[in-house]
């Protein structure tokens, strides 16, 4: 019978626990915000970062008409179930003005699609999946990072005037890899008709056994290797390569292996020439780029990763949508967002009407070695506008409200 | 030709690193008894220790010196953790000190962030075995090379270590018939310790070899635990060798199967281990192991239906809660609606492992066939609501139905295996077939109809239900069909010689465990108003160990205290702080320490020891215990 008492006290401990929060001040804005800290620590630590500075930043600018704005952060371990219990409970019992964040992109789609549910604003900060603002777009999710069809198809302008005619290609067996190859494909064949596959790799993400990998790779003798792996697998598939000898005379296009997140722990391992997107935070002259990093730096003693630029930017996107629509009512929300341009380290990105994608872009470049540590030369930013598939196209892949 | 001679090699240095990991698992399991969660952690640390060690001292004696000390320090901290944690809970009931391990390993996977920072970490290249050996045009890099050697060598040294020492045949013995040991006099403490010790050394060992290879990073622990574990049972558990033939086996077959399948990895090793386990019981070099002698531990507290006192304050308790949405928010209520579903997939677990005597490792598999059950019929089929929650379950039970008949022919550690295997199967399906499941972006849109749709509305349905799961679990445990599970579960020859089809009555309660946990699955894709591949994967089927194990698996429903104590626990946790791990593993740790019987376990023994004793007389109960 005790056990009655026990499910009688943890259901009042709860129930306590949702009324304490309901008290809450009238002068404050509050935005809901869910990441994945405890499993992605290596992204969210400066994400978080980036998205504490953009708060000091609001707050000391006046906050939002006259308000001050609030983050209440939440962990989402890395599963969409957790992702939808915080995105609840800051909707509920927080009474958050709007969602924001996520990373991985089930969890995305997870928080996006609670959002339309439940009518809440949600402006995605990471998740990369085209599902967000396409295939699965809804009236109140917006995204902000060049999504995985973007930043393909900035990949692809390079790769296609590559001479390489064989090519192999290796990626993570999810989503997001499998997506970037098939985009990565598509919009190669139709600037090169006359490249072919010649081997393909999916290693399970986190698990890759690279000696196997890297070898079938090499078999296949390829004249150019599109790599989507990143993080741990990254490294592990690079030493090998290195060792193996698999990078040599052979052209590898890379996607994010340009972000400091993912470049910085190969070290003196990095391989050269690699065309990547990234963030070469190093090499940016504009002001609004060199306002932020100085304000970054001076405030953490650190440098910024891209993760910082992320969290940083979508609290500013953030602020920027409940300043303009003075009002915490999500139609009025979503309404301010449509077409809303902002200011951004990269310079001034719009949320686009027709599929609320972020016209955020990307730096494309090679990776180099200097002084033992790898960075990213001969950069050009490629500005998100320019990388998206005709108004009409997009049309078809958003479904109909 | 040469590059087949290649790969086969590179299968061979995968193999190395696997084996050195997995014959530390071997022995512990052999000698102990202990399903050793915290492996992997154990693996992970070597890693990290060597990384800061040979990042301290460069050169060669440096690099070696430091692999060799980071293991030994974190042989160390294992002796610690064996003598400090373990050293209370080997009586527990089996499978308790799975708890324990699963706690630090919650607590390590925190540790190290704070420790050695968020960020992967590349350690050095080994002196001496930085390039490649050409062969034929193609390249070997030198540091495989030296694994393969290392392989071979470290099942030798154990070898002749297990063979020509007094420890080795004391550690024989006590994998064969460790009661026999303890009653010819050995001292059980040390040997335990002094086994835990060098096999935690092994997949330090492991670990730090890892370093010119591998990023070390947090998750590198999940990354080979659930490897490691299949390689064991394919070799067959306390079998060094065995091992050795299974990481091989494993390690060659993803070499060339990527070839072909260049998805394959992610299934491989689940699929020969559930191939091995049906034509072979107890993996490749295992040996059937002699019935065991029974501790009566299950039978001191006989088990009884409530009294009817009992019966309506189990009533009134349910009122109560039925009463939570006078007083609870949304978000009270749709955390107590989660928590209401985890009790009935809690409880349908406890019924297999406390009625049965089944421990399944691969329960999210029914749980996440309800849920996808659900989910397709909704949109797919478009049925209405509750046809689908109707319907949806019976996939959970149709999965259990077809995968029980394997899984019953086993026991013990291997029946808990080759479920993990199914489950696993199940679950890359999901996560494969893009065009009918979505792949790991999941069916979304699945929310509750208006009837049901608000808050309040759901948690009624779920509590209601919930209730109905509990009841009629509690009917069938008291039940003709309830007393010959038990009688198989506690003594299968004697159920056998009374007439009672042992597989057969297994294999129904296996069936109905399945159809409660889909039921479950089915309310929580309505909660979450989306199906994911993560409902049918491993950290779910852990979690619902864990809520039986804290509940307590010698009680009739320890489960429903345990789902709400860890599910209200872990959501207030991951709310409040980043590190929840950290926190819910010192707090499942105590909770061992505290409570060995699990939560409702110890409730009972307070209960029975403060009562007069009435049926037994107090000597038997000693007696047994010494005897324990």
């Amino acid at each position: 019978m005790r056990r009655s008492g026990y499910f009688i006290g943890a259901v009042l401990a709860i129930a306590v626990a949702g009324m304490a929060n309901s008290a809450m001040a009238q002068s404050e804005i509050k935005i809901g915000e869910i990441n994945s800290y405890s499993l992605l620590p290596a992204f969210t630590d400066p994400y978080r970062k980036g998205w504490q500075l953009a708060v000091e930043e609001i707050n000391a600018a006046g906050g939002i008409n006259g308000k001050k704005l609030v983050v209440i952060s939440k962990d989402d371990g890395g599963k969409p179930a957790d992702a939808q219990t915080a995105a609840n409970e800051l909707v509920s019992s927080e009474n958050v003005a709007m969602l924001a964040g996520t990373f991985l992109s089930n969890i995305g789609l997870a928080v996006s699609d609670f959002a339309n549910q439940k009518k809440v604003f949600f402006l995605a900060a990471e998740p990369l999946t085209d599902a967000v603002t396409w295939s699965k777009g809804n009236r109140y999710t917006f995204r902000l990072r060049p999504s995985n069809y973007m930043q393909a198809a900035m990949l692809v302008e390079e790769a296609a005037k590559l001479p390489a005619k064989r090519w192999a290609t290796i990626a993570p067996n999810y989503e997001y890899g499998q997506s970037a190859v098939a985009v990565f494909k598509a919009l190669m064949a139709k600037k090169r008709p006359d490249i072919e596959w010649v081997n393909e790799q999916w290693p399970p993400q986190g698990k890759i056994d690279a000696g196997p990998v890297v070898q079938a790779l090499a078999e296949a003798k390829p004249d150019a290797i599109l790599n989507v792996t990143f993080g741990a697998d990254l490294v592990k598939f690079v030493r090998e390569g290195n060792t193996r000898g698999l990078f040599k005379d052979r052209t590898v296009v890379s996607f994010l292996t340009g972000e400091p997140e993912y470049l910085d722990p190969l070290k003196d391992e990095t391989p050269e020439g690699w065309i990547v997107t990234g963030y070469p935070w190093y090499s940016i002259n504009t002001p609004e780029h060199e306002a932020f990093l100085k304000a970054y730096q001076a405030k953490y003693n650190d440098y910024p990763r891209l993760g910082s630029i992320v969290g940083y930017e979508t609290i500013k996107a953030a602020a920027a949508i409940l300043t303009k629509a003075g009002s915490t009512d999500p139609e009025k929300l979503v309404e301010a967002a449509e077409g809303i341009a902002v200011p951004s380290p990269f310079g001034e990105i719009t949320f686009r009407k027709i599929d609320h994608q972020s016209t955020l872009g990307a730096f494309v470049g090679k990776t180099a070695l200097k002084d033992g540590k790898g960075i990213m030369v001969d950069n050009s930013y490629r500005k998100g506008s320019d990388y998206l598939p005709s108004d009409a196209e997009v049309e078809k892949l958003r479904p109909k409200e | 030709m040469a590059f087949y001679i290649v790969q086969f090699l590179t299968g061979l240095a995968s193999a190395a690193s696997l084996f050195l990991v997995a014959s530390g698992l071997s022995i512990i399991f052999g000698v102990t008894r202990i399903v050793n969660f915290a492996h992997g952690a154990f693996y992970m640390l070597g890693a990290y220790v060597a990384f800061t060690l040979t990042e301290q001292f460069s050169g060669a004696i440096g690099f070696w010196g430091g692999i060799v000390v980071a293991a030994v320090i974190v042989a160390l901290i294992g002796v610690l953790v064996e003598m400090v944690l373990l050293r209370r809970i080997y009586h527990a009931p089996e499978l308790f000190q799975l708890l324990a391990t699963f706690g630090l390993t919650l607590m390590v996977e925190d540790l190290v962030v704070l420790i050695w920072g968020p960020s992967d970490l590349l350690g050095r290249r080994a002196p001496g075995f930085r390039g490649a050996v050409d062969f034929f045009g193609q390249n070997i890099p030198s540091y495989d090379l030296f694994l393969i050697v290392l392989g071979p060598v470290v099942l030798g040294i154990l070898w002749l270590l297990f063979q020509r020492t007094r420890w080795g045949v004391l550690v024989r013995a006590a994998t064969q018939d460790r009661d026999m040991v303890a009653a010819l006099g050995v001292n059980q403490k040390w040997l335990f310790t002094s086994v835990f010790a060098v096999g935690v050394f092994l997949a330090a060992l492991g670990g730090a070899l890892q370093i010119p290879r591998d990023a070390v990073n947090h998750a590198l622990d999940l990354q080979i635990i659930v490897d490691v574990f299949v390689v064991v049972v394919i070799g067959g558990l306390g079998s060094i060798v065995g091992a050795f033939v299974a990481a091989v086996l494993v390690s060659e077959l993803n070499a060339f199967g990527i070839l072909i399948f260049p998805k394959i990895s992610i299934i491989l090793v689940f699929l020969v281990m559930a191939a091995v386990l049906i034509v072979r019981p107890w993996g490749l070099f295992g040996k059937q192991e002699a019935p065991a002698r029974r501790t009566p531990g299950l039978t001191v507290n006989p088990w009884r239906p409530l009294t009817s006192g009992e019966r309506l304050a189990a009533i009134a308790a349910l009122a109560l809660a039925a009463g939570l949405p006078l007083v609870g928010g949304n978000y009270a209520l749709t955390v107590g609606s989660e928590i209401a579903i985890f009790v009935i997939f809690a409880v349908s677990l406890h019924f297999l492992m406390a009625v049965g005597g089944l421990a399944s490792f691969g329960h999210a598999a029914y749980f996440g066939l309800g849920a996808y059950g659900v989910a397709l019929l909704a949109k797919m089929a478009g049925l209405p609501m509750i046809v689908c929650l109707l319907l949806g379950p019976l996939l959970g039970c149709l999965g259990a139905a077809v995968f029980g008949v394997f899984a019953v022919q086993l026991s013990g550690v291997y029946f808990a295996m080759l479920t993990l295997a199914f489950a696993q199967i199940v679950w890359s399906i999901a996560f494969q077939w893009v065009a009918v499941t979505g792949g790991d972006n999941g069916i979304l849109g699945v929310w509750p109809e208006r009837w049901a749709a608000s808050p309040s509305h759901f948690y009624w349905l779920s509590i209601g239900i919930a209730a109905l799961a509990v009841i009629a679990l509690r009917i069938i445990v008291f039940s003709p069909f309830g007393y010959a599970l038990r009688a198989t579960r506690d003594s299968p020859l004697r159920g056998e010689a009374i007439g009672i089809d042992g597989k057969r009555i297994q294999w129904t309660a296996f069936v109905i465990a399945g159809t409660v946990a889909g039921i479950a699955g089915a309310l929580f894709a309505y909660l979450k108003g989306s199906v994911f591949p993560d409902s049918l994967g491993i950290s779910l089927s852990v979690d619902a160990l864990v809520m039986v194990l804290l509940g307590g698996v010698e009680t009739v429903s320890g489960g429903v205290v345990g789902a709400i104590v860890y599910k209200a626990l872990n959501i207030w946790l991951v709310s409040r702080t980043d590190l929840s791990k950290l926190v819910l593993g010192a707090f499942i740790v105590l909770i061992v320490v505290a409570f060995p019987k699990g939560i409702v376990g110890m409730l009972e023994t307070i209960r029975n020891r403060r009562r007069p004793k009435l049926s037994k007389p107090a000597s038997l109960t000693s007696r047994i215990e010494t005897a324990e």
